[in-house]
């Protein structure tokens, strides 16, 4: 049945936010903390467990497949859905700030991940994952 | 036409589906047409949606993008932060986890420090612009980080409310130089693995900036990256009203 890995994605989801919410109480700020994380977590724990029991077929994989699928247009729909007009609006200081904001984030990518040993890039895409995309 | 405009109007989130898939087609002829494939039709659907954003704001002075036309109100729905979460989370199907464990410390770190660097960076650009209040540097600051952050921060440091406003702009802008710039800037800081995804989720921290500059980039990146800049605006909204704020006051008297 599809609909059962939605479900139990959707249950992740629900979970991670709730926990999210609840350390946010906790730690006393006005925001969900890593809700969308723990539901990740969750998500890769609970599907491995499921594998294991043989409890994964096909169908109910395709129900979580699917979002994650959904992905890339559901993006391209919050991109369309930004209030762009008031970040141009907000004049030279708002740009440089954000602009800035970005560089010297980005600057900082190489230096972090030699933490821990190098990684190594993935394998290109195949054809077959580009069609996904 | 009115009858049309009605149907679509009614049927919203279907229709958005139609008006993305457009989108998609359109920007992956694009990208195999003029740039022959080196820019991802993804990364040019992305910034389309910006633009059309941008002409729908101006149009309707809304803040919803395109989706405060009446007959695209359903992409807001379908690119909601409801959706968008049940995405971001249905793409670590599949994630590995041992190289969550490897990445841990890099991604820890980089939340930390992507804070730090967005609140001084930002706090700087204030100063440059003639900013010399602690509560109005720390508003601003904390806009850097996200728009999220700005709010928080100034409402309880008690910023002016053309701050505040500034704050959001700066962080909005964030997200949109993001979503933009990642996959231009990937390959000069290495971001072709699961650990650098982690490290610039964390160091951005912007969920829609990193959701739509990963995706623009590489879209098996997406789950290492989305997985840190989720704890990110939690963590500012912590320190930016907090010792941010103060270390500002401490500073400047």
């Amino acid at each position: 049945m599809v609909l059962y890995g939605t479900a139990a994605l959707a249950l992740c989801m629900l979970v991670g936010m709730l926990i999210g919410e609840v350390l946010g109480v906790l730690l006393g700020v006005d925001a969900n903390v890593g809700g969308v994380g723990f539901a990740m977590i969750m998500l890769v724990l609970v599907a491995d467990w499921l594998r294991r029991k043989e409890l994964l077929p096909k169908p109910t994989e395709q129900g979580m497949l699917f979002w994650g699928a959904m992905y890339i247009p559901i993006v391209i729909a919050m991109a369309s859905t930004q209030n762009v007009a008031e970040a141009v609006d907000g004049g030279p200081m708002a740009i440089a700030a954000g602009l800035a904001a970005l560089l010297a984030g980005a600057a900082l990518v190489p230096v972090l991940s030699r933490i821990g040993g190098q990684s190594e890039p993935l394998p290109a895409m195949t054809e077959e994952e580009k069609q996904e995309a | 036409m009115e009858l049309v405009a009605d149907i679509l109007e009614r049927n919203g989130l279907v229709f958005a589906f139609v008006v993305v898939g457009a989108m998609m087609m359109i920007s992956g002829f694009l990208s195999r047409k003029l740039t022959r494939g080196r820019l991802q039709g993804s990364a040019i659907a992305i910034m389309l949606g910006l633009v059309l954003a941008y002409v729908g704001g101006v149009n309707t002075g809304g803040e919803s993008g395109l989706a405060d036309i009446a007959i695209f109100s359903g992409l807001g729905l379908m690119g909601g932060a409801m959706l968008r979460d049940l995405a971001i989370v249905a793409t670590a199907y599949g994630v590995d986890l041992q190289e969550i464990k490897k990445s841990g410390a890099a991604g820890g770190l980089s939340l930390l420090l992507g804070v730090i660097v967005s609140f001084i960076v930002g706090a700087l650009v204030a100063a440059a612009f003639g900013y010399t209040d602690p509560a109005s540097l720390a508003t601003i600051g904390s806009g850097a980080a996200t728009y999220i952050v700005g709010p928080v921060t100034g409402t309880a440091v008690g910023a002016g409310s053309d701050v505040i406003a500034l704050s959001v702009a700066a962080g909005l802008v964030k997200a949109v130089v993001v979503m933009v710039g990642t996959p231009m800037i990937a390959p000069l800081i290495g971001l072709n693995n699961p650990k650098s995804a982690m490290a610039f989720g964390g160091l951005m921290g912007t969920t829609s900036g990193v959701a739509g500059g990963l995706a623009a980039t590489d879209k098996r990146l997406v789950p290492y990256g989305a997985m840190t800049a989720t704890f990110y605006t939690g963590l500012a909204c912590l320190l930016g009203p907090s010792i941010f704020y103060f270390m500002l006051r401490m500073m400047l008297g």
